[in-house]
């Protein structure tokens, strides 16, 4: 594929919100999962919820998409001069010129779950509740789209945990056949019952800050945020943009709703086809940021792909342990971490992990090793076998 | 964007199937709103069946019909579907459970809240491991997904299978989300004529709305059920004619394509 310029990003998590924050962070390597303490919940699990979300407001214009996902939304815009790059590319290219292209899986669901708490004694919803602004898995692109006055092709990519990964290549094959000149992708996930117990029922939540590819590894932490990123083609030296987005490699597992294959063959072939659409050979990759969620299944199959991908040459980490799994937020938010480590030269270990799993054999950091990464990939799948590998570069 | 198209399907309020359909849909035969049911699609292992929704259902059925028009192997193409808001009988049972005083949620509940859970129901029943989206643009969903798919064709040059769906709301998100029918569409689109192309289609997007001129019955189907926006291009591949016409999308913009058969689509 052609190579897309990285021009501005913006990343909000359970770390912080923005670039300094997050990166001080990862570094120490200090987690931002604490025990659940979200609304009414009562499980005993860690998350990472975001501080400050209840403070954001949406413009008055917009006020019927207000609630905890818009809110999140919204915090990412205003952060990392994100804002003023999508305002300077309007300006540049013209309103109708950009394409968004968000994900997330869940959106405002937790806005109808209050909603149905909140019916009268004949099951009406209480009148202050807008679907279609708050519920609806466009809500997200509808609220981007006209907060920036934006005129061009817009959608949202809901593909559970592999979304905001996905949009990446949505973006890639617009700007490719000129339906848009630059692309705002991003995605956004805030912390919700439907998660929070769903993963429950499946018997997957960590109860203590879960442990990527740890032998005790007991399950996911569910999290929330927000990561945006602007696109364009690049040009030599004149975006200054630092990193490129090299290629993007999709597939299926074609196994099962809920469990990945154990092979990871659908991981391996995702892997594969971001090199084969970069014209990059594996052993060029310096670091992989996994998928990681630190479930079972998640991590022996992950591992799998990467030893057929890499070998146990390459050095890996997920930084869950420190983040949370912010689920359809999570692709893209990994993505600017992948993006950072390549731009200020670190290999971001992982967190919380004590004693790897001896049946892993990929070169997983528990500690900090150092390295000036130039080429990296970043791994994200999902429930329905989604599965999207996105390869990363510094600016020749 | 250029592409060929190759197969269809179609399952709707008095649409059962493309092939029944086709009169009705080219304004031959009257159209008569008769409800439609969707029986879980016997490619999936029993026990997968039975955990089916209507829109798991749905989309399985018009996206079978669609590769078997084709004569396409299902497992040999990527798939783009595309939903204005998932399954609402789930998502209605989700928030139930969760507005009760015991929250516990099934599994099966659960892992089909997902917006792509027809595009993993899909990989399983086919084994297609070639790339999957699953998109939502509100009502613009079809047109959305349309877009996509055509720059999959255009891009990867690789066939493509499009599938959009929408089901009724039960309530009370029926009274802020009317949904009128279910309907599903799906097309086959490649990126070369072969034997089995029907017609080329020419997609873009337009700064205008214009209004279809659908056959009776047709037009209200057509504002009720975002996924039934792909009406005006049923109609005019039912009438197997060149034409172009144009189908809602965002705010103010329209989606033209422009159709060209090849052979009596049969």
């Amino acid at each position: 594929m052609q190579p897309l310029a990285l021009i501005a990003s913006s990343l909000v998590t359970c770390l912080g919100a923005g670039r300094a924050e997050n990166v001080a962070a990862l570094r120490a390597r200090r987690t931002g999962l604490a025990p659940c303490a979200f609304e009414t919940v009562t499980l005993d699990t860690c998350v990472g919820e975001v501080r400050g979300v209840d403070q954001v407001r949406v413009a008055d214009r917009l006020r019927h998409f207000d609630g905890r996902n818009i809110r999140l939304a919204q915090l990412g815009l205003e952060t990392d001069g994100l804002w003023r790059a999508v305002v300077a590319a309007r300006e540049r290219h013209g309103a109708d010129r950009i394409g968004v292209f968000l994900a997330t899986s869940t959106s405002g669901i937790l806005e109808t779950e209050l909603a149905y708490r909140g019916r009268d004694a004949a099951g009406r919803l209480p009148p202050g509740f807008h679907y279609r602004e708050t519920h609806n898995t466009y809500s997200l692109a509808d609220y981007v789209r006209r907060g920036f006055e934006l005129a061009g092709p817009a959608v949202v990519v809901s593909a559970a945990c592999a979304s905001s990964a996905k949009v990446f290549g949505n973006a890639a094959r617009a700007i490719a056949v000129g339906l848009c000149d630059a692309a705002l992708v991003g995605g956004v996930d805030s912390l919700c019952l439907t998660t929070l117990y769903g993963f429950h029922s499946l018997g997957v939540l960590a109860r203590r800050p879960c442990r990527p590819f740890d032998a005790g590894r007991d399950g996911i932490s569910i999290s929330e945020g927000a990561g945006f990123v602007l696109l364009e083609k690049a040009r030599h030296g004149a975006s200054g943009a630092r990193v490129h987005l090299l290629g993007v490699g999709e597939s299926s597992d074609a196994h099962h709703m809920s469990t990945p294959h154990p092979d990871g063959a659908g991981a391996r072939m995702a892997m594969q086809r971001a090199l084969a659409s970069a014209q990059i050979a594996p052993d060029r990759i310096d670091y992989v940021n996994l998928h990681g969620t630190a479930s079972r299944s998640n991590d022996s199959s992950e591992d799998a792909a990467m030893m057929a991908v890499f070998g146990a040459a390459t050095p890996c980490s997920s930084t869950k342990g420190l983040t949370g799994h912010a689920l359809g937020a999570a692709g893209v938010i990994e993505a600017i971490i992948t993006a950072i480590a390549l731009e200020d030269g670190f290999l971001p270990a992982g967190a919380n992990t004590l004693a790897r799993d001896p049946a892993l054999r990929a070169d997983y950091l528990v500690e900090p090793r150092a390295g000036t990464p130039r080429i990296a990939m970043s791994n994200s799948f999902g429930f329905g076998g989604a599965n999207c590998s996105l390869l990363l570069g510094l600016a020749p | 964007m250029h592409a060929w198209l190759e197969g269809i399907g179609v399952i709707g309020p008095g649409l059962k199937g493309w092939r029944a359909s086709q009169s009705v849909l080219a304004g031959t035969q009257p159209y008569f709103h008769e409800p439609v049911s969707v029986a879980a699609s016997d490619w999936l292992p029993p026990a997968e069946r039975r955990r089916t929704g209507t829109s798991v259902r749905l989309a399985l059925a018009v996206g079978r019909e669609a590769c078997e028009h084709s004569g396409r192997v299902p497992r040999s193409l990527a798939t783009v579907f595309t939903s204005s808001g998932g399954d609402g009988d789930n998502q209605h049972a989700i928030c139930e459970t969760l507005a009760s005083d015991v929250r516990d949620l099934s599994p099966t509940r659960f892992h089909n809240s997902v917006h792509n859970a027809p595009a993993g129901y899909w990989g399983v029943a086919t084994g297609a491991m070639e790339s999957s989206t699953t998109l939502c643009a509100y009502d613009a969903s079809f047109a959305a997904g349309l877009i996509e798919a055509m720059a999959w064709v255009a891009v990867e040059r690789q066939p493509v299978l499009l599938v959009a769906y929408d089901t009724p709301y039960p309530e009370p998100l029926r009274s802020v989300r009317p949904i009128v029918a279910i309907f599903g569409v799906a097309f086959v689109l490649a990126p070369a004529r072969t034997d089995r192309s029907i017609a080329t289609l020419d997609v873009d997007v337009r700064p205008t709305v214009s209004k279809a001129d659908l056959p009776e019955g047709l037009a209200a189907l057509c504002e009720g059920v975002p996924a039934a926006r792909s009406l005006p291009l049923l109609c005019a591949l039912a009438r197997a004619l060149a034409a172009e016409v144009s189908i809602d999308y965002l705010d103010g913009m329209s989606v033209s394509a422009v159709i060209e058969p090849l052979r009596p689509t049969d």
